[in-house]
This record gives structure tokens, sequence and C-alpha cells, in this order.
């Protein structure tokens, strides 16, 4: 203790009134917060090890728990908050790099709730859903650059392989090794039924969910986990994945105590070693690599998987875009700077990258400048938290929408962002069975149907409102959209007008 | 105040339409009539026509129509005709004082073809030549703007109600086999003639009455292809987007209609395979030139014209039919005031393209 010692940032208020002694806040949390007091005959709480994730509050059948943000502070002082004086504390100790997981979550301006939707007045009718079709399919992939007829003048289809969606919604990387087979298997069911596509992340595909294929895209990283033929040719798309938004230019680390069981043969990796994505690809230094990879892996699956090109958003990102666009590549995703992570390292997390809006913007607007939009989709992540910034994003430009952490916190997730402990109280980011179990991926799947679902019924809504009844014309739409509170500079990247305008 | 193209001015409109299948030329009275029945569906802020046919004797030139803010635009714009095309013939297109059509142009006429030289060192095709010229004049020439540059057709359009338009260009002593007509009601003035319809490129002229949602999804995409909209208006864009695909891509007039007016895809799945496949790649391959919100053009063409409604049919269209001829208005009234006794009268579904052309065939 000493010096050391910090004060919990959470307590854990007990009402002693309420509280039965049920013990189940003691079985439920895997952090050993809650102990019982034989002799005094009550539940104890030790608030430094609560990472307030709520699944004591969750379950606790008299409603007695509640967490609390503590109000013990250090003296005020505006630039040097709780934050960094504590984590000054605990580097000095450690000596090592501080770690965190989920998305940035410090203040920075966060675009989409500075934009607003139109709607028709007058001029324009509004179109009701529930009276009239109102289309949301999308197909992903390069578009044909001219036609090409047959001998009758029949017109052939000429089109590269691609991606059809039954809403411009797919579930992001996230690999099986850093969340739980029950989480997975929930999202691979959800997106089968609702005619999406979901993603193995880089730990390979477990061979329960080659069932799944066709709703799955299967990643290809920089440590090549898990990727042999049947796997590339498992899938309906593979995604080269060169960078993720909560940790751009570095690689991943899954330490070998996560190495176990299944996870081990998915990922090709010895049971115990550790699984180090280097940070780039070592054999992708330039972009005339890229293209060799993009092409080595359409050969591979003999041309019909489109590849796919995830990158993180960095400030050149749109002379990057403008590169993968001409490597034969069919879409792009690109991941903002608050996309979610297992595990990354805290200052990278919340200090590299730029935000997906301004990122999507300007990759749309410049691919259009060279005309080579056609070439590619554009899919965007990182982070989408609703409906509202899907309609935001696709009228910015994006084809599609990947949602991670929206999608785990439909599955429970709450955000505790302790992912790296891996002791997910939720059996989520988490191996331990007896975790994995609380996630029941028949309710898991189904509460994933229900938001996405639920999110397709508001884009059809607000679609409507705007005199739109398919998505196809929403898709680069901007001047369905218009800024508050934005100075010139950011709406003329964004390229919208100001409200008023 | 703006002008038109500095900012995007929605707006109502009238629409009507004549064709002889037959080829007979037929003077401007008709369709100026036709228009002026719809009187209450313009505000006396835009009218204007399209006539094919009607230069005979120099229907292998280029005929621009050119509208000029002064002498000092018009010089130069002069100069860059000259310096880009033969110039065959060119006057003044003559008009009437007309009470209600003020703030007049300078307007001018130019029968013109590309000099070869000029052409061959741009290795484009004749067609794409013209095009870019037209292009360049009105987004490079201050105060000079090309509205017609078709072959043996012409655009003619002011601000004002359309009858007055028509009179005022004294539309009666030409002859045409199709005639298309505009009123406009716009929300906003236009600030300058430019913005009145038909808009018109090569020999495509397009005549529209809705707002389309769709405008900046269709806009967007097609500057890509290298066209620029200038006048922010739906009717500019719905013209690149008919050239591109029917001049660039080379889809006929139908599987155009089933880019723009698409089929939903609950009716492509229940279609026979062959059907299916066609429309679900067209959706795929241009989803960025589907047109959405509501919508009524007629596309007039070197020997044809095509009504198209958008796929819910917001907007009114009927056509008529009698003998060779073919009536299409926003209301049945303007197609009876000019013939009483038609063969036969229907409203075409959303999405559904009524294409006529010349006996003998048009593209
Ligand atoms: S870590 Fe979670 S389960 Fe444990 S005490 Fe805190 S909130 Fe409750
Ligand atoms: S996945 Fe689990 S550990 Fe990670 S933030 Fe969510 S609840 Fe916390």
């Amino acid at each position: 203790m000493g010096i050391n010692f910090l004060y919990p940032e959470y307590e854990v208020i007990r009402n002693m009134d309420k509280c039965i002694n049920c013990r189940v806040c003691e079985r439920q949390c895997a952090n050993e917060v809650h102990t019982y007091d034989e002799e005094r005959k009550i539940m104890c709480s030790d608030d430094a090890l609560c990472v307030n994730c709520h699944r004591c509050v969750s379950l606790c059948p008299t409603r007695a728990l509640k967490i609390v943000k503590s109000d013990h502070t250090f003296k005020e002082n505006a630039n040097w908050s709780n934050r960094a004086i504590t984590e000054i504390y605990k580097q000095s100790e450690s000596g090592g790099v501080l770690l965190s997981s989920m998305g940035n979550p410090k203040d920075y301006p966060v675009y989409f709730d500075k934009i607003l939707i139109n709607a028709s007045q007058v001029t324009n009718p509004s179109i009701d859903p529930l009276r009239e079709p109102m289309e949301t399919k999308v197909f992903l992939g390069s578009k044909p650059k001219k036609i090409e007829r047959d001998k009758d003048g029949n017109l052939i289809n000429n089109l590269s392989a691609g991606i059809e969606l039954a809403m411009p919604i797919m579930f992001s990387a996230m690999s099986y090794g850093s969340i739980s087979y029950n989480a997975h298997e929930s999202l691979a069911r959800a997106a089968k039924e609702v005619g999406i596509l979901y993603n193995t992340g880089e730990g390979g595909l477990h061979k329960d969910f080659y069932q799944y294929g066709s709703n799955t895209i299967v990643q290809v990283a920089s440590g090549r986990f898990g990727v042999h033929k049947d796997y590339l040719e498992a899938g309906a798309a593979i995604e080269i994945k060169m960078g993720q938004g909560a940790k751009p230019g570095i690689g991943g680390h899954l330490p070998g105590a996560k190495i176990v069981g299944d996870i081990s043969k998915t990922r090709m990796v010895p049971k115990g070693s550790d699984a180090i994505s280097p940070a780039p690809h070592h054999d992708i230094y330039s972009i005339e690599d890229l293209r060799q990879l993009v092409y080595s892996l359409k050969e591979a699956t003999d041309y019909k998987k489109p590849v796919i090109v995830k990158i993180a958003a960095v400030h050149n990102v749109a002379a990057i875009a403008s590169g993968i666009a001409r490597s034969g590549a069919d879409i792009i995703a690109i991941d903002g700077f608050r996309g979610g992570t297992g595990a990354a390292p805290t200052r990278i997390r919340d200090n590299v990258g730029i935000p997906i809006e301004l990122a999507l913007a300007s990759v749309d607007q410049r691919l259009r400048d060279e005309g080579i939009r056609d070439n590619v989709s554009i899919v965007i992540g990182g982070s989408i938290r609703n409906s509202g910034d899907i309609i935001k994003a696709v009228a910015l430009g994006a084809d599609a929408v990947y949602i991670g952490t929206a999608a785990l916190i439909a599955l429970g997730c709450h955000l505790c962002r302790s992912c790296h402990t891996g002791k997910c109280n939720w059996g989520i980011a988490t191996q331990r069975p007896e975790l994995v179990k609380r996630l029941n991926p028949n309710v898991g799947y189904k509460r994933l149907v229900n938001l996405v679902r639920a999110w397709n019924h508001e884009i059809k809504e607000m679609m409507g409102g705007m005199g739109i009844n398919s998505i196809e014309s929403l898709k680069g739409n901007r001047l369905m959209l218009r800024g508050v509170g934005l100075n010139e500079k950011e709406l003329q990247i964004l390229g919208i007008k100001h409200a008023g305008e | 105040m703006l002008r038109e193209g500095e900012i995007r001015i929605p707006s109502g409109c009238a629409i009507s339409g004549i064709f002889s299948k037959s080829g007979k030329r037929i003077s401007g009275e008709a369709i100026i009539k036709s228009i002026a029945t719809m009187h209450d569906r313009s505000n006396g802020l835009g009218g204007g026509f399209a006539a094919y046919g009607i230069y005979p004797e120099y229907k292998d030139y280029y005929a621009f129509h050119i509208f000029y803010d002064g002498n000092i635009s018009k010089r130069e714009c002069e100069e860059f005709l000259e310096r880009h095309f033969d110039i065959i013939n060119l006057s003044k297109i003559p008009t009437r004082k007309t009470q209600g059509i003020t703030d007049v142009p300078l307007i001018w006429r130019y029968f013109v073809t590309p000099l070869s030289t000029k052409l061959s060192d741009s290795q484009l095709d004749e067609k794409e030549f013209v095009a870019r010229c037209v292009m360049k004049i009105n987004t490079k020439i201050d105060g000079a703007y090309v509205f017609s540059s078709g072959k043996n057709m012409g655009v003619f359009k002011a601000v004002g109600y359309p009858e007055d338009v028509g009179e005022f260009y004294r539309l009666s002593e030409y002859e045409g086999y199709c005639w298309t007509a505009h009123g406009r009601y716009p929300t906003n003035t236009p600030g300058w003639w430019g913005g009145a319809h038909p808009f018109a490129l090569l020999d495509y002229s397009v005549v529209h009455n809705g707002e389309i949602s769709s405008y900046d999804a269709n806009r967007r995409t097609i500057e890509m292809y290298g066209y620029k909209c200038t006048l922010q208006t739906d009717t500019e864009a719905i013209t690149y987007i008919i050239d591109y695909l029917n001049r660039r891509i080379g889809l006929n007039l139908e599987e155009i209609s089933s880019v723009v007016a698409a089929p939903f895809w609950q009716v492509i799945d229940r279609m026979p395979k062959e059907e299916k496949e066609k429309h679900t790649y067209l959706r795929n391959a241009f989803p960025s030139l589907l047109i959405t919100g509501p919508f009524s053009i007629l596309v007039g063409f070197d020997g044809g014209m095509m009504a198209l409604n958008d796929r819910l049919k917001l907007r009114s269209m009927v056509v008529g039919e009698k003998d060779d001829m073919v009536y299409i208005a926003s209301e049945e009234c303007a197609i009876r005031v000019i013939e009483q006794n038609l063969d036969k009268v229907w409203s075409p579904q959303g999405g559904e393209a009524v294409i006529v052309t010349l006996n003998g065939g048009a593209k």
C-alpha cells in the first residue's frame, strides 16, 4: 500500500436493509469483490477490485446493490486530472505499458452528434415504410466500368464477386480468443438469420462455425493465425487486416495463458505459447506488396471471394484508400479511432488515429475526385452507436457499417473496459468456461437479431422521412445532412452545409 | 440574390409532349396550347420547349443556342467557338416583344461542326468532344451559357409563363415531329434564364416535374464521370445520367429506366429467371444512378421520346394516342385541349417507361 495505494474509482454500495445474504454477487463476480463475513453474517466488498461491470447489480434479487463513482478526489486540478496522476503511480510501480480495452473513452468531438438529418416537407412527399416498400439491401464490391452483351444483345453479368447484405450492417472483426465461443456462435447465427455477415477476426474459424460460411468474413491478419485453404474458402469474403482503429500501427498479443484447447487448434498456435501479431504484415511493406497479397488470395479462391482491406483511420487515410482502391481490393474497411479492442496500449488507444466521420468524408470525396469510387465499396466502423449514426455514415458516403461494440453491448457487455483481464463477467471477453456459459447463444443471437432489425426499422423510417425509398439513393447524398456547431473547415471536410443554410 | 446554380431551388411543374410517329412536322402552336392549359401548375418563373426536326436544312450540324449576359461574354465565347468549330451559320434567335418576358439576355444560334484537326487532336469521339466544349463554355466563360447543343433540334426557354415563352420565341413558325414543354413552379426566384427547362445536352432534352430525393447521390456520382452540375437542378442531373448511360455506357432506354426507376426487389424476386438476373445486375452495377422521390420526365432524343414516372408514381402523367400521334402530359386536360377524340388514354405505372420512336425506328 503506501504510495501505491489508489483509492478505488468506483464504490460498491450495498443497501443492508435489502441484502438477504444470498451470496449471488459473490458467485457472480469473477473479480472477487464480494465476500461473506461468516462472523458478522453480512456481505462485504472490496471496492478496489471492482471494474463496474454491473453483473452483481443486474443479478441481485433484492436490488440491494449499486455502483457509484467515488467522490474521493485529489485536489482539483484542471491539468493534473485524477487519471493523469493515478496512471503515473501505476507506471512508476510497474515500469510497464498501460493496457486498456474497448474504444477511446476520451472527450474528443463526436461528429455524428454534430450532424442532423433532413426530412421532406411539401415540395416532396415523405414515404410511409409501413405502406410502401422501403429497401435497405446493399451489394458490396467493385462495379463494372462497361457493360458486355452476348451475341443476342443480352447483358452479360460481368460483376466481380461481391457481398449481398439485407441491410447495410455487418458485425466487425472480433477473434475467437478475444471473445468467447458463445459470443462467436451468437454473432454467426444472428448474421445468418438476418442476412448479413460477421467477421472471424484474426483468430481463425472454429470448425463448428464452418456451417455459417456464407455469412462469414474470414480475416487474414499479420500473424496469419488459422489461415489455410479451407478457411479462405469457407467464408463469403476475405478481409486483410492492415490496421485497427483502437491501435493503429501496432500488432496484437494474445498471451499464452489464453491459448488453450480449441483456441490453440483454431489459431494453429501451440498451447500455451503467445500468439503475437506483428505490427506490419512482414510481406507488405508497401502498396504494391498489398496488391500481391490481394491477388494471391483471389487466386487461392478462384476469384470467387471479394477481398476487403481494413485500415485504421489515420491522418493520410484518403491517400492510402486511393492506393487500396487501385490494388484490386473490392472493399475498403476503415476503422475510426473510437473503435473497440480486446486489449490495446492505453496511450495508443487514446491518442492515435482520427475520427471516422472525417476519415470517411475525405476518403469518399478523394475516390470520387480521382474517378475510382466505383472500384470499391466503403465500410466504416468505430464507432457506430445507433441507426442515426448509420444514416449519417451512409449519407456521407459509406456503403455499409461495421458494428462491434454495439453488438457486444447487445450481448450483455456493460462497457467496463476490462476485457484485457480475461475475466469478463458477462461471458464475452473471456475463455473461462464458468464465465463463458453465462452467455447463452440462444438468447444472445436473438438479442443481436432484435438489435439490427430494430435499427433497420429506424433506418427505413428516417429514409421514408427524407422521401428516399432505397438506400442506394442515400449513399453519398450529403445534401441530406447539416452540421451544427461546426467550423468552416470541419464542414468543408465533411462536405456538408451548416444547419440553416 | 444568388443565381440558380449557386443555390439549389426545388420546383413543382407541368410537362407536356407531342410526338408524330410518322415524322409529320407540326408547328409549335399545339404544344403552346397544351401547356397553357396547365397554367396553374407554373408560377411565371420559368417555361420552355424542346423541338425535334426543326432544322432539316442544317441537320448535319450541331445547333448551339446560347444566352449571353452581354457583348463581352459573347465575344469570348465566339472566340472559343471559332477555335474549336467550323461555324456554318450564326444569327440572333428571332423573338417577339412579349408582355411578361423581361430581362432578356442576348440569344444567339450557331450551326457548327467540330474542326477536324481539333477533334483528332482531342482523341475523343465527336459527341464527347462537343459535350466537353459545351461544358467548358458553361463553366469557364462567365456570362455565356449554351442551353441547346443537338442536331436538328432546339431548346427555347425563358423566365415567364410557358405560353408567353412560346409567343416570345415565335414557335408557331417552327415545325417539328416532336415537341416537349415545361412550365415551372420554383419555390425561389431562379434569377436567370439558364435555370428554366428543358435542360439539354447534345440531342437529349429533358423536361421534368418533381423533386428528387436522391439528388446529391446522383450528382456526386455523375460528376465523377466528368459532368458538371452547374445549375443544381434535378433536370440537369437526370439529363447527364441519361446521356451517360445511353451514349457512354451503351444501355438502351428500357434498361436505363430499369436503372433510374428500378423495380422494387419484391417485384424483381417474382420475375422469371432471366428478367430477374437482368434487373438484379442493373441495380447492382449502377446503384448510385437510381432516382428516388417524385418525378415524371419526358426525354426527347434523336427520333424518339421517352416518358417515365418515379417508381412509386408520385407525380401524375397521362398518355393519349390518336392515329400516329402520341400525347403525354401531367394532366389529361392538356391532351384533350388539342385532341378531343383520342383512340386510347392511360396512365403508365410507376417505373414503366413509355418509349415512342419514329416509324422505321430511332436508336
Ligand atoms: S466487478 Fe462487476 S460483479 Fe464484481 S462487484 Fe463490480 S460490478 Fe459487481
Ligand atoms: S466485453 Fe466484458 S469485459 Fe469487455 S467491456 Fe464488455 S463487459 Fe467488460
